[in-house]
């Protein structure tokens, strides 16, 4: 099948041309938006995290404002939702769900993961967020008051994990390449 | 539009509005009725529930609310918190 003959692409043709004739999206702001969209990853969450990690300065302006501090990094964050940031620490955890549908911080995350928008995730994190987690491997003391935020409105979370002993004196680059997607999420934890 | 204190309780509206005809909504069926506490306010936006049918959405603020999720489920440790994003046309003075 020829993709450039599909209804859907002539559709999406369509539709990109009216935008551009009607003024409300030119064909170079689309084409960056597409650069962007392609370029958001675990990895550029990592590299926050890692400086956060480093910098006290940076951990500082990430609690306080995580858009900025994405955009300190180089993420474009122009028209994205605003970021805010949780963060872990001795005996405190979060886990990020949205129980409505499938908001995530892709800015800074990059497409949730598949699992991150099953009714399954979605109803049992907000009841046994626990047992669920448990399913990761990470099993927490039953100290640790663990806060589940349900994302269903307009801003957008990530979670801030707590930095691993055993990594003293790594650098940045190394300590980002240690920090996964479900860190940020809160099914697991950063680890060596 | 006076607006809800961090330390405010508040109860979430125990409205269905998805029963009397098309919707759309931001508020989490499992918090309908419940009661929380005010965290912090997280501004004004938009009402999604005007912008979802094209219509004019006059800014309405957004609050950061802890529920007990023990309260709701009677289930799970008393520790643990729920955060949820809830607008203000959705919370009355508990």
């Amino acid at each position: 099948m020829n993709l450039i003959e599909t209804d859907g692409e002539r559709l999406l043709g369509a539709v990109r041309t009216l935008l551009a004739a009607k003024g409300v999206a030119s064909t170079a702001e689309i084409q960056e938006r597409i650069a962007i969209t392609d370029k958001a990853s675990p990895g550029q969450g990592a590299r926050m995290v890692a400086r956060a990690w480093t910098d006290p300065d940076y951990r500082a302006l990430m609690m306080e404002d995580g858009s900025k501090a994405a955009e300190m990094l180089g993420i474009p964050m122009r028209g994205m939702p605003p970021l805010g940031v949780l963060e872990n620490a001795p005996g405190v955890h979060h886990l990020v769900v949205c129980t409505l549908c499938s908001c995530y911080p892709r800015a800074v995350l990059g497409y949730p993961p598949y699992w991150f928008k099953s009714a399954g995730y979605r109803s049992r994190a907000v009841r046994d967020p626990r047992g669920l987690i448990a399913e990761w491997g990470t099993v927490l003391p039953e100290t640790t008051k663990i806060t589940v935020v349900d994302s269903t409105a307009d801003y957008r979370w990530m979670v801030l994990p707590e930095r691993p002993a055993g990594t003293a004196g790594w650098s940045e680059e190394k300590l980002a390449a240690i920090v996964r997607e479900g860190d940020m999420i809160g099914v697991t934890v950063s680890k060596v | 539009m006076t607006g809800f204190a961090p330390g405010t309780r508040v109860r979430v509206r125990n409205d269905w509005p998805e029963t009397r005809g098309p919707v759309h909504i931001r508020t989490p069926h499992y918090l309908r009725g419940r009661s929380g506490t005010v965290v912090r306010s997280l501004g004004a936006f938009k009402n999604p529930e005007d912008l979802a049918f094209a219509r004019a959405a006059p800014p309405k603020a957004l609050y950061h609310v802890r529920f007990d999720p023990y309260e709701i489920w009677s289930e799970g440790q008393p520790t643990d918190a729920l955060l949820v994003e809830i607008f203000e046309q959705w919370l009355e003075p508990a």
